[in-house]
């Protein structure tokens, strides 16, 4: 419960940051190497981080977050759009609307707590759902989605070059958004946000969210006014959620409303469980091994099972074949439903619960004795 | 008779038929320990509620300090120095000991909202010592980084004291701070009472046992079906045949 000193959170940071920035080398034995998916790591990790701020720090369960994801997506495209295929505007404008966005709809919301804040939050982003594909569709192009078009004006641009022939790509100052530049590009972004929510989490702002959660009646009588607290927390939140939605169009530039259907929201939510809430690594774990999973058993199919049980007599491979099929391929979903089943049943604290205990188990098991014995046998090396 | 700090003015209170207040009247005078008595149900509860922005009353006006507390929120009252322990326990169970009372002292400090996102806790050191300092007066410094959820019933009573201690409230609210405490842990917060008693800083307590109320008390006012029946020096009240027939059931002390 020690709150860490700078020196402890300067440590992490510089671990975080390699071994994020050492993805594409690690992840390679792992099959999982190739930039898409290790975009895919470092902006859905933008969007956990950033939910856990307001989840993890307060207890407020937001099922709406997918909006915030949508409002930065459309924004990215837009500017892509109007301005340039520079990415730096697109993010700038899709954190920016997304935090007004989180400001009214926050402001709404946080009048209740519990269940009928969840309902509240999931009402607005089934409302600007189906607002998208309705009523919205001069600015969100419907059901097609939003895409780049070889006239968009891109004003910017046009100060510095003509248009060129095809669609053009979006670009950081030149490094391109798509292969490992891309991943780059998203993995910086990445560690800032997360030094970010470092401090926030390490901050008296943050210990004042965590006592929030811990009793906010508590809070109103010692007091603090907790309103507006909470609201800067979905703020932030809502903007980490429009920054990650900015580099999703970056990264793959096509907006559509699917983004901001409730699954999308529910899939943070599981990462940030799964990994462990209100801890900081927590939620990032969740989104390597959901997206990573995702990724090797929606590959899978009949065939593929079958391969894998080859060395089983064929009627034993054919009941396997049955009994794990509807797990992969379209059926991953069944897969990752389990999975959460058993976390929260058995790991009510995520991956990280399981760490922890883990390594209490270790630090329990090393009886005094042998330590001092270890000492000893080291001592006369070190006395060369 | 020196400054009347607290003033509660004809207040009443109902729930739906029942009359928990009924024209209350009570001046609290600075600097000294008012016990409030009386059996269960007198409406004792229901006036801190009232005190402290819990509660609107039907009508009355409560003053603090010259200023009409009614209508404002929990939050403003307790920035205008008033500081309650309530009669359940109200702390932050999944926090630490240290951090339970740096988070009063940063509202002391730093008032109802402030954003400091990029100030680390652990370069907090006024407000930490500050905090620890308590907990040493108060007797839980050697638990400084437990959970506060995994304390002991009495222990979790003596934090909130703490948490309110830390704030230096200008009127400090106690409801039962004894209540379910062995007789050894009372008398440890009877010790505090009259260590902070010291300080100057004026006390309502709520309490029934009369052993911690002739304790600590200056001055004692007792409360029976929502209204202020006797008032008085502990002696006085200890004579007054009234309180015996309302409080004490004829019985003598």
């Amino acid at each position: 419960m020690k709150t860490p000193t700078i020196k402890n959170d300067i440590f992490v940071m510089l671990i975080f940051s390699a071994v994020i920035l050492t993805m594409p080398i690690w992840m390679e034995p792992l099959g999982a190497s190739y930039p898409d998916l290790l975009q895919k790591f470092a902006i859905f990790g933008i969007f956990a981080v950033g939910y856990n701020i307001l989840f993890g720090l307060t207890g407020y369960l937001s099922f709406g977050h997918a909006a915030f994801l949508g409002v930065g997506s459309y924004t990215a495209v837009w500017s892509f759009k109007l301005l340039t295929m520079n990415i730096l505007p697109a993010i700038i404008f899709s954190v920016l609307l997304s935090g007004l966005f989180a400001m009214l709809i926050g402001f709404i919301t946080l009048r209740r707590s519990g269940i009928y804040f969840s309902i509240l939050t999931l009402a607005f982003a089934q409302m600007f759902y189906n607002l998208a594909y309705s009523v919205l569709t001069p600015i969100t192009n419907g059901e097609t989605g939003l895409q780049l078009a070889r006239n968009d004006p891109r004003v910017i641009d046009r100060l510095f070059s003509e248009a060129g022939e095809g669609l053009p790509s979006t670009d950081f100052f030149g490094l391109a958004m798509s292969g490992y530049s891309g991943f780059y590009v998203c993995a910086v972004i990445l560690i800032i946000t997360f030094f970010i929510s470092q401090r926030i989490f390490h901050s008296p702002f943050g210990i004042k969210l965590r006592a929030i959660k811990s009793n906010q009646t508590r809070m109103k009588y010692t007091g603090y006014n907790t309103r507006p607290y909470l609201l800067t927390a979905f703020v932030i939140s809502g903007m980490y959620a429009g920054l990650a939605g900015g580099l999703m169009a970056a990264t793959d530039p096509l907006a559509g409303a699917e983004r901001m259907q409730w699954t999308a929201s529910g899939e943070v939510v599981l990462m940030t469980i799964l990994g462990g809430v209100g801890t900081l690594i927590g939620p990032m774990l969740g989104v390597g091994i959901i997206k990573y999973f995702e990724n090797i058993f929606s590959a899978l199919n009949e065939q593929a099972l079958h391969q894998a049980y080859a060395f089983m007599p064929d009627w034993l491979a054919n009941i396997m074949v049955a009994i794990t099929s509807p797990f992969v391929g379209e059926g991953w979903h069944l897969t990752l439903g389990a999975l959460f089943v058993l976390i929260v049943v058995f790991l009510p604290g995520g991956i990280m619960e399981g760490i922890n205990m883990i390594k209490k188990r270790f630090s329990k098991k090393t009886p005094e004795p042998h330590s001092d014995s270890l000492k000893k046998k080291v001592a006369p090396e070190t006395g060369k | 008779m020196s400054n009347i700090i607290l003033e509660i003015d004809n207040v009443q209170k109902s729930f739906g038929g029942l009359k928990a207040l009924c024209d209350l009247n009570l001046k609290i005078e600075e600097g000294k320990v008012h016990a409030i008595i009386g059996p269960n149900g007198a409406g004792k509860s229901t006036m801190l509620n009232v005190c402290i922005g819990q509660l609107a009353p039907d009508s009355g006006s409560v003053t603090f300090n010259g200023e009409n507390m009614i209508g404002k929120a929990p939050y403003e009252i307790n920035q205008a120095g008033i500081s309650r322990v309530f009669q359940t326990p109200e702390i932050f169970p999944d926090l630490s000991l240290l951090q339970n009372v740096m988070i009063p002292a940063f509202a002391k400090r730093e008032g109802a909202f402030k954003m400091n996102i990029f100030r680390s806790l652990s370069n907090e050191t006024e407000v930490q010592d500050e905090a620890c300092h308590i907990l040493e007066d108060i007797g839980l410094i050697g638990q400084l980084h437990t959970h506060a959820g995994s304390l002991s019933r009495g222990d979790k009573r003596r934090l909130e004291l703490a948490m309110c201690l830390v704030q230096h409230p200008k009127l400090l609210l106690l409801d039962e701070p004894t209540a379910g405490m062995a007789r050894h842990d009372t008398n440890k917060t009877i010790d505090l009472l009259k260590k902070i008693k010291e300080g100057g800083m004026t006390k309502i307590i709520i309490e029934h046992d009369m052993h911690v109320v002739f304790s600590v008390a200056d001055h004692i006012s007792v409360l029976a079906q929502g209204t202020i029946i006797a008032s008085g020096t502990p002696d006085e009240i200890k004579g007054n045949p009234k309180v015996q027939e309302a409080y004490l059931g004829g019985a003598h002390l």
